[in-house]
């Protein structure tokens, strides 16, 4: 970028960056402290039973997909329906990593490390082959290819067969791998990985939302980050300046695509087994829920949906049959009540009487990605 | 005008919320473990589209549950069933649930992949599992505590090889099967080796990857390019009906080998049930059967539930009389903690135990890994009716 502003300019800019920054990351990290802290103490009283000490882990992973989807599509404006294709990618590769160095690490936190590390490097591998031909569509058919890569991701794990033995990794397509007894299987086909060694932790989880948390706010608020909402808000504007397009949506959706690999990993470690179906359509739409229900381009908002909309289910058993009616019930509610503007003139009226540290003219956008592109 | 209609929605939709926790509440005393009752607890597809599987399973457990609570006036039982929507991670959380309200025993799960993980969990909280209907081998591996009711993937698919190379020598088989799910694809792996170690070829293998898949046209056709002449489908009714739908309109008349999957087949609305008839199908449970037991069974099944029961209520009903019948011999009751009256079954089960007199095998035994014994039944459908061969 050329040197054109004013030293004056440069350094409100930075201030006012810092600020929102500030403010972004310090409610953040906050939420995944505080409810660690709530979580971790109901544990310990009994007031939180196995039922939903049973969710922290995959609440943990939620959250952290919620981040890291809202990086493509709030921040970097693009939609995209296959971010469970990125988890499954992370998921199936962590597992074979941690079953092959099931001799080499006795504990079971450096194999879930060695997971989520190779669980990412696919992803990202993943998301840098399917991003260079497709980033440059836009808008809707962005959205359906990468709807057709979560598809072929799952149907090619369904013919996916791993095995270990004595000689090493042994892998086959479409068949079954003779002569290997149920213990050195790894992942077969439509039934998935069975047989896993369950290594994920709530600490565990807390890491990977801490670690994607820090990555994507820090992505936002540098250089990069602005480069990428730049090309978000004006793409011709931005390319007059000298931004490269490509360079940033790529950067956006391949960071993002590590970051679904990492919770994947995870999250494959905390069951012991694991199935492609999973990984289907449903579940990037569910985690697209849960980054416009907080708020696209909001980070904190996606983190609290993606917790409340995965405890939801559980929390509605009392009404046994009547639990997905009222489900669907109360995300129709909380959508109208969330995005209708009188209702949320109302709701910031009443934060503004109640919140003593109200400061004048401090308004409350939440909201970052607007654009109609 | 338009802020009016929002105001109406949102008021229809809050009454409606009201309307649903108000009705929840009136009818509890089916639901919600009791003290003093052995609680059997199972978890399965209450909704979605393996639903019709989960509510037959919990429909035939209770019936049973009713019975022996009516008939014993010692040992009584108290059942819950929880959703999880045939999804793995749900089926955990459902299982912890059950856990949160004190399940000493589980029948369950009803699905292979979410029993699979539940297994696992079971196994870790030495929970005692009889599972009426997940049959995959991966329910039964890696443990010692959870043992299938129903037979496992495998054994159908070497029961199916095994009754079409004795009695049908000559049959040209085709098999389709759903490359994207675990039963079927199950089923087919055993069946393709015990039936080609038998020195037979299979003439046409074709695969689909979806339940929804609703034409069948390509598979259809290659197999009758091949000569098929006898149809194997390890498949749920759904897809069976639509090949049969349409290889009548082609012109191709196979004959058609199911397993229990196709099962229902017959009550699925809008198929002509007439394409039906001559279809072998390997069943342990037909509600058309002589046995007064059965009959029995259905007569009470209608009156409680106004249809018809298909094989996973059976089996949930065996499984129940199952476990009551080991608790009983194993001298263990609602007293004991889930972890004793899991090592008490344990042994009870690999000790020998035989369970009589069930729906869906007269004479029912185990061995360690988990697995039934028991004879496999082969049906013909005639008449609009399951006759016994």
């Amino acid at each position: 970028m050329e040197k054109i502003k004013t030293p004056d300019t440069k350094k409100l800019l930075k201030k006012a960056g810092k600020g929102a920054y500030g403010k972004e990351a310090l409610i953040s990290y906050g939420i995944v402290i505080i409810g660690y802290i709530l979580l971790k103490l109901g544990a310990a009283t009994g007031i939180i039973g196995f039922n939903l000490q049973g969710q922290f882990v995959p609440i943990c992973v939620y959250v952290s997909l919620a981040i890291s989807l809202n990086l493509v599509v709030g921040i970097s404006g693009e939609l995209s329906l296959g971010h469970a294709g990125f988890m499954a990618v992370g998921a199936f590769t962590g597992i074979i990593a941690a079953r092959m160095t099931e001799g080499v690490f006795a504990s079971g936190n450096t194999r879930l490390f060695v997971a989520v590390i190779v669980g990412a490097i696919f992803a990202a591998i993943a998301g840098f082959i399917i991003g260079i031909p497709i980033l440059g569509l836009r808008g809707d058919y962005l959205a359906i290819v990468t709807l057709a890569f979560g598809e072929i991701v799952r149907n090619f794990m369904n013919v996916l067969y791993f095995a270990k033995d004595e000689n090493g990794l042994r892998f086959a397509f479409n068949h079954t791998i003779p002569g290997i007894d149920n213990s050195q299987r790894i992942i077969t086909g439509a039934i998935g990985a069975t047989s896993v060694q369950k290594t994920a932790s709530f600490e565990a989880g807390i890491i990977l939302v801490l670690f994607t948390l820090f990555v994507v706010l820090n992505l936002k608020n540098s250089k990069h980050g602005r480069g990428i909402m730049a090309v978000r808000d004006n793409r011709i504007a931005g390319e007059s300046i000298g931004i490269d397009v490509k360079k940033y949506k790529l950067m956006a959706f391949v960071v993002s695509a590590a970051l679904a690999g990492m919770a994947g990993a995870v999250f494959g470690q905390n069951y012991s087994t694991l199935a492609p179906i999973k990984f289907n359509f449903n579940t990037s739409v569910l985690v697209l829920v849960f980054v416009v229900l907080g708020g696209i381009g909001n980070i904190w908002g996606g983190m609290i949906a993606a917790a409340l909309l995965t405890v939801l289910p559980e929390a509605l058993r009392q009404f046994a049959d009547y639990r997905m009616l009222t489900y669907a019930i109360v995300l129709i509610v909380v959508m109208i009540c969330t995005y209708n503007p009188k209702i949320r003139a109302r709701f910031s009226m009443l934060i503004d009487k109640v919140n003593p540290f109200k400061r004048k003219g401090d308004q409350a956008v939440t909201e970052g990605g607007g654009s109609d592109e | 005008m338009k802020k009016n209609w929002m105001k109406v929605v949102v008021v229809a939709l809050s009454c409606m919320m009201a309307v649903a926790m108000t009705g929840c509440g009136g009818g509890s005393s089916s639901s919600g473990f009791e003290d003093g009752t052995l609680k059997i607890g199972t978890a399965g597809p209450l909704t979605g589209p393996a639903a019709l599987y989960g509510v037959a399973v919990k429909n035939g457990a209770q019936l049973a549950v009713d019975e022996i609570n009516a008939s014993d006036p010692e040992f009584k039982l108290s059942f819950v069933a929880q959703d999880d929507e045939h999804d793995a991670e749900k089926s955990v959380n459902a299982f912890n649930k059950l856990m949160d309200e004190g399940m000493q025993v589980l029948a369950g799960t009803v699905t292979t992949a979410p029993c699979t993980a539940v297994a696992a969990e079971a196994y870790a909280n030495r929970v005692f599992a009889l599972t009426p209907s997940a049959s995959g081998p991966t329910v039964t591996a890696d443990n010692d505590n959870v043992y299938q009711l129903c037979f496992s993937d495998p054994n159908q698919g070497i029961a199916v090889a095994d009754y079409i190379a004795a009695n049908y020598p000559d049959a040209k088989v085709g098999v389709i099967y759903n490359n994207a799910d675990n039963y079927s694809s199950g089923i087919f792996d055993k069946f393709k080796s015990e039936y080609e170690s038998k020195g037979k070829k299979i003439v046409a293998v074709e695969a689909f990857a979806d339940d929804a898949n609703a034409d069948f046209t390509a598979q259809l056709n290659s197999c009758k390019d091949a000569g098929a002449d006898m149809l194997f489908l390890p498949i749920y009714y759904t897809p069976a009906s639509n090949i049969m739908t349409q290889a009548d309109k082609m012109g191709y008349a196979p004959t058609y080998f199911g397993v229990d999957g196709m099962d229902g087949i017959l009550d699925l609305e809008g198929f002509d049930t007439k394409l039906a008839e001559g279809v072998l199908l390997l069943t342990p449970f037909t509600p058309y059967s002589e046995d007064e037991k059965v009959q029995a069974f259905v007569a009470a099944y209608e009156e409680a539930y106004g249809e018809k029961p298909i094989q996973f209520a059976a089996d949930a009903y065996d499984v129940v009389y199952a476990l009551y019948n080991a608790c009983l011999e194993a001298g263990v009751g609602p007293d004991n903690t889930a972890e004793e009256i899991c090592d008490a079954l344990i042994k009870t089960f690999n000790g020998g135990f035989k369970y009589e007199g069930g729906l869906t095998g007269d004479s029912m035994q185990w061995n360690s890994a988990g697995e039934v014994n028991k004879t496999p039944k082969v049906c013909e459908i005639q008449g609009g009716k399951y006759i016994e061969k």
